[in-house]
């Protein structure tokens, strides 16, 4: 396997990640986090071409498919209930910041 | 003696014959709380109004001849990652901070229908990201043994809690470790049961193919008792188990008269020599030693992927976290931060506000993880670092089953080392993940463990543990073999490992929370 440079992570690729994740990092963080993720990518990179390709993939511990419920109503929140931690309230409903920018 | 440093077994026939009341049992613990959490700090909240008021109820019921449980009256702390009504519930993050839960946990719902005051609820990494606990933001939690050392983690409250006799019993949960690696370095017990075999309804999520609830007690006995408690089948988790709990309690009653003849005991290769500390190594090869002794057929067993356990671990849980930890949103629940003014210039956005709020409510390693989820995920590294992991993942499970047809259970040191020093860790990463060597392929299989404590290692004196592991639903061999070493070593020391800790200093540091 080639050496580092494949996995090492740019200060701008963390950028771009922060933002796909909904994260502002400060420029502090961004210093920071770069390497640490860089060396932490450098070690778990070690696991590709562990498995061949007719290893199946496990996404789960347990082989459990469709597990259904009865369709019935059961009682469950009130909306008081549910409304309970919310940051603002309007009407009962959750309130929100503007969803759209100005020119949309 | 006193109430809080008797076994749960002893409170729960104190109870039965009279001799004391839930009411007398919970105001003794909450006392010691008062007394040690100054220094200790394992608890984020405690509910001494809620406690007392469900312990009277016990008692009551008592009084009327009807108790709901072998533990009905008997206090018990649950770690914050679990939802309870009325009570808050942080996670460990200041994303949560005072976010009062509108519903309970099934596990929760179990406990209160078995009858147990909840003392409070136990300090853990934020979102249980961690191995030491440093990573709260609320404070460390600090080690029973030494107050400069670390107590685990993420589960480090509920260990230390129970080590330092705060509470008889605790709830953790374990995604790669973390009740487990807590019960070895405070010299506790600590199980992570079947994937599947305890609800994971109404525990905040961090991986949810990994994430297990379990007890956290000074005994096996303890353990099992509370186990049967918390475990089955529940409608409100689709990954949980529609098959009857073993007899857990019966296979810990039966592992203590010391005898495991027949039992077919395999020693892991891999998790073992490098990396581990020559005490914690000399510990865990008198255990085997020990229970050679009883009887027991120890084989050696190769799981070969296991090395590569903690690389994939480190793939699939920061790409099902980053997904998880979506749900904080600052829209229906939490923290929310508002920036003057929008990326736009404008009126801050929903998606200003979000971005704000999570660079504020998270910390430094929940943003690690999340970054690193989003670029396991992201096209063009999905197929090599996601897709790639969930294939060895499958070559660790027939590691486990190729084993499993040479042993009845497979045992480890639970940690690589003893607790070390608070902050020594805190900003490198990588050495803080290796504490999970040894655990983590057992959440990677969904395979039932439990942390035994194994003596104190000659260099500190600080405790280490050993791993009992299982094939998936066979929790009961683990508390069989559990029980059997802990009665071997209690012959070795006349004593449990945690009389030999030292006392605590007295409110030294001011009231806690």
């Amino acid at each position: 396997m080639p050496e580092s440079p494949q996995h090492a992570i740019t200060r701008e690729e963390v950028a771009h990640l922060a933002d796909l994740a909904r994260i502002d990092l400060s420029d502090a963080e961004l210093d920071h986090l770069a390497p640490q993720l860089s060396v932490i990518l450098e070690s778990i990179a070690s696991i590709q071409g562990v498995a061949g390709d007719d290893v199946p993939p496990t996404s789960h511990a347990l082989p459990l498919t469709n597990v259904y419920r009865d369709d019935v109503v059961r009682p469950g929140l009130t909306a008081e209930e549910a409304l309970a931690g919310a940051p603002e309230v309007e009407q009962q409903r959750f309130k929100v910041p503007r969803i759209l920018g100005d020119e949309q | 003696m006193s109430a809080e440093t008797r076994t749960a077994v002893e409170l729960a026939g104190a109870l039965a014959s009279g001799e004391t009341t839930s009411v007398e049992v919970t105001q003794a613990h909450l006392d010691r709380i008062a007394e040690v959490d100054g220094a200790v700090h394992a608890f984020l909240h405690v509910d001494a109004e809620g406690a007392l008021r469900d312990a009277a109820a016990s008692d009551a019921r008592r009084a009327a001849g009807q108790t709901w449980s072998a533990l009905d009256g008997l206090p018990i702390a649950v770690k914050d990652v679990l939802a309870t009504r009325g009570l808050p519930t942080t996670c460990g993050s200041r994303i949560l901070e005072g976010w009062v839960p509108p519903y309970d946990a099934t596990v929760v719902a179990r406990l209160r229908g078995a009858g147990l005051p909840i003392l409070g609820k136990t300090n853990m990494d934020e979102f249980a990201m961690g191995s030491s606990t440093e990573h709260s933001a609320y404070g460390p939690t600090r080690n029973p043994w030494d107050l400069d050392r670390i107590p685990g983690g993420s589960g480090g409250g509920s260990a230390a809690a129970v080590a330092a006799y705060e509470t008889p019993l605790a709830i953790g949960t374990d995604t790669g470790g973390s009740i487990r690696q807590p019960g070895a370095v405070t010299g506790t017990v600590g199980v992570k049961p079947t994937y599947g075999g305890v609800s994971r309804y109404g525990l905040v999520a961090l991986a949810n193919s990994l994430d297990q609830a379990g007890p956290v007690t000074r005994t096996v006995l303890d353990a099992a008792l509370l186990h049967e408690v918390i475990g089955g089948h529940d409608p409100l988790d689709s990954t949980s188990i529609d098959q009857p709990v073993p007899a857990l309690v019966e296979a810990a009653r039966r592992g203590a008269d010391g005898d495991l003849t027949g039992v077919r005991i395999g020693v892991v290769t891999e998790l073992g020599g490098e990396g581990y500390q020559a005490g914690v190594l000399a510990r865990f090869e008198e255990s085997v030693e020990l229970m050679t002794k009883a009887g027991a057929e120890v084989v050696e067993v190769s799981c070969p992927h296991f090395v590569h356990a903690l690389a994939t671990y480190y793939l699939i849980l920061p790409a099902e976290a980053s997904s998880n930890l979506a749900r904080f949103d600052a829209m229906r629940y939490g923290l929310r931060v508002t920036p003057e003014a929008g990326a736009d210039g404008g009126q801050p956005s929903a998606e200003d506000v979000m971005r704000a709020t999570r660079e504020a409510g998270f910390g430094d390693e929940v943003k690690r993880r999340i970054i690193l989820g989003t670029y396991a995920l992201s096209s063009g590294y999905y197929d090599a670092y996601y897709g790639q992991a969930q294939k060895v993942r499958t070559l660790v499970t027939r590691d486990f089953e190729a084993a499993f047809e040479r042993a009845d259970v497979l045992v480890s040191p639970t940690a690589p080392t003893t607790a070390f020093k608070l902050g020594e860790k805190v900003d490198d990463p990588l050495a803080m993940y290796l504490n999970d060597l040894a655990t983590i392929p057992a959440n990677l299989s969904g395979v039932p463990g439990i942390s035994v404590p194994s003596g104190l290692a000659d260099e500190d004196g600080l405790p280490a543990g050993v791993q009992i592991l299982a094939p998936a639903m066979a929790d009961d061999r683990v508390y069989r073999v559990g029980a059997a070493l802990e009665a071997l070593l209690a012959q070795e020391w006349g004593d449990a490992l945690l009389a030999q800790a030292p006392p605590l200093p007295p409110a030294a540091e001011g009231a806690h929370r």
